[in-house]
């Protein structure tokens, strides 16, 4: 495969479980600071795409390249530091430490066994700590335990984690999932937001939640793409319909 | 901002927690008791290291390992080599077959010392010895279980296994280490004789030392980020390992320093008592460091030290009294912790000393402190952000 302007560029990865085709010849084109929006029915392969991304998964076959690098063949770690964020569908943070460390400890400094060791608080380090903070609404809650947030406060959290380390691939699996009416509008607005400089995969079911920050939407079903495009242009798909949206 | 003094002692509690067990340990022990219960004491410290080893590796990284024993035994085994060899002086062994061997050897029919064996004759080696041999053990089953991803239930049996091995390979090749006795008759270091009572007070001491120097460095790795991070990979590894970090490599690192730590015990346990055998690296000694670090509360450095003073004191009383008893006691001890005092000695002193006025009054300014300080640069954080 040739090099691409695309952030992202997937092509023909295919991933088979005991020959059960979860993945099947997907071609998927993310370009520089676009919010991208995956959907489709359960079990067609969503969250399984962004664990083939971050490595989380082993492709049987096909190429992941970020930024004209290659992914499939890197470690876990590897890609992360390659520019390359995660939040997983059920927020994951760590519930003993407080929020301030939980961000603390995502800064991408001293990611080594001696680098950890010999970390130092500075300045710099606090500042981003505060921005993040802010930007995810946890300002006031710095020393708060993590275990003792709201579950939508939790869901920031983790994004606010990624947001420390500044990818330039950004992906969330149901960030709204169990949040309020207000916090989604306030979750909408973050990820609209934090797009301006990085691109964003989000994969969700709320359709309400997707219109408010698609700037394109992707439909898989049985792990292949049904549609691609703009939010009406998927709307108005009558395949995506039949097998998804209903009529 | 926190200084390389505020990350060593702890803050004010940690400075209160370390003072006590240091007035108990350096002054209190040794004046309200004879030499040869002096001793025992020493003796029961030196498996502290082991509890404190556990601590780090198990309270705070999440690592249970079942075979602590075989690196206390290895570094035991160590130091042991050396003071055997000089023990073993031509002259000494003169009724020897081969003279100026050590005498099990000699009893197995050996003619000559094995070659593992020679470097030991030197005390600078036999040092490094039981700092790295330890080491690199640790390494080399850290590599091969946590790159592969081994970890929890499967960790713990492993261990258990290998040190099993160990000590049954100790056990069968008696003419190389003893066997089933293990190294005795241990007399003299550098012609210095250890057995006298005023060697016994200068070798505690310098238990003592040691133990308050891997309290310290075991201190300073828990409040770095490393600490952190450990706590964090405890409770969610997937997260940590998706944030950038080569997990594998900080489970490692932690096998390595409490294998360390635990040999060190396991040296001065040698010089202390005099002999070191099998007895001290299988499964048995190895689970009950364990519970001595579970007594102790397993998140607590200090508690660990405590945990170890109280059960053996416990053992020494009971099975005095009632040999035949005390396993089911001690297992008993276990359940009753785990059930009731998941935090141990050090979780009921957290819940109880907070209601001291004092204290409360000293600990909770300092807490005030660390949340002004948040406040206030939350205030120059919201200003870099508007700026930015």
């Amino acid at each position: 495969m040739s090099n691409t302007d695309f952030i992202l560029a997937i092509e023909d990865l295919t991933v088979s479980f005991d020959g059960f085709k979860a993945v099947d010849k997907l071609n998927l084109y993310v370009d520089k600071n676009e919010l991208r929006v995956v959907i489709g029915p359960n079990g067609a392969g969503k969250t399984t795409v962004l664990d083939l991304i971050c490595g989380k998964t082993k492709s049987t076959s096909g190429s992941i390249k970020f930024k004209n690098k290659e992914l499939t063949k890197l470690a876990e770690h590897e890609i992360v530091r390659a520019g390359v964020g995660r939040k997983f569908q059920t927020p994951s943070i760590y519930e003993n430490l407080t929020v301030y460390q939980n961000l603390e400890v995502s800064y991408p400094r001293g990611r080594s066994v001696w680098g950890s060791l010999l970390f130092k608080r500075s300045d710099d380090v606090m500042a981003r700590v505060y921005k993040v903070a802010e930007e995810i609404l946890l300002k006031d809650l710095l020393d708060m335990e993590a275990a003792l947030l709201s579950h939508g406060q939790k869901q920031w959290l983790e994004i606010g984690m990624l947001l420390m380390q500044e990818p330039e691939l950004l992906m969330l699996d149901e960030p709204v999932a169990g949040m309020s009416a207000k916090e989604r509008d306030q979750t909408a607005e973050l990820l609209n937001r934090i797009c301006q400089n990085r691109s964003v995969i989000v994969i969700e079911h709320d359709m309400e939640f997707v219109k408010k920050i698609a700037h394109k939407v992707t439909v898989l079903h049985q792990g292949k793409i049904l549609a691609e495009g703009s939010m009406d242009k998927v709307q108005a798909d009558e395949k995506v319909i039949e097998v998804y949206l209903g009529h | 901002m926190k200084t390389l003094s505020d990350k060593l002692l702890g803050g004010k509690q940690g400075v209160l927690g370390l003072a006590l067990l240091a007035l108990l340990i350096m002054v209190i022990l040794p004046l309200g008791l004879d030499i040869f219960r002096l001793n025992l004491v020493g003796k029961y410290l030196t498996y502290a290291f082991v509890a404190l080893s556990l601590v780090l590796l198990w309270g705070n990284g999440g690592i249970l390992s079942l075979g602590q024993g075989m690196f206390f035994g290895l570094g035991g085994y160590c130091m042991a080599m050396f003071l055997k060899l000089e023990a073993s002086d031509p002259i000494s062994t003169k009724i020897q077959t081969t003279p100026g061997i050590p005498d099990f050897m000699d009893w197995n029919q050996l003619t000559a010392l094995p070659w593992f064996w020679e470097p030991f004759k030197s005390l600078p080696f036999t040092i490094l010895a039981i700092l790295i041999v330890p080491t690199i053990f640790a390494y080399i089953i850290g590599f091969a279980m946590f790159k592969r991803r081994v970890g929890g239930v499967y960790f713990a049996i492993i261990t258990q296994a290998i040190a099993l091995i160990l000590s049954i390979l100790i056990v069968g090749q008696q003419g190389y280490t003893g066997g089933v006795n293990g190294i005795t008759d241990l007399k003299t270091m550098l012609g210095w004789d250890i057995r006298t009572d005023s060697a016994k007070y200068i070798l505690y001491y310098v238990n003592a030392l040691l133990l308050f120097g891997c309290i310290f460095l075991s201190r300073y790795i828990l409040t770095s980020k490393f600490g952190m991070l450990l706590l964090a990979m405890r409770d969610k590894e997937e997260r940590v390992r998706f944030s950038g970090y080569d997990v594998s490599d900080f489970k490692i690192f932690t096998f390595c320093v409490a294998a360390m730590i635990s040999a060190i015990g396991g040296a001065m346990f040698t010089l202390q008592v005099g002999f070191m055998s099998p007895s001290f690296v299988g499964i048995v000694p190895s689970i009950e460091m364990v519970i001595f670090a579970a007594v102790g509360g397993r998140m607590s450095l200090i508690g660990a030290v405590y945990g170890t003073l109280l059960v053996n004191y416990g053992k020494t009383v009971f099975s005095e009294t009632y040999p035949e008893l005390w396993l089911f006691l001690m297992g008993g001890l276990f359940i009753a912790v785990v059930m009731f005092f998941p935090d141990g000695l050090a979780g009921i002193y957290q819940k109880h000393a907070r209601k001291i006025p004092f204290l409360k009054r000293w600990v909770a300014e300092e807490k005030q402190k660390q949340t002004d300080a948040h406040a206030s640069h939350g205030k120059v954080g919201t200003k870099l952000g508007a700026e930015a």
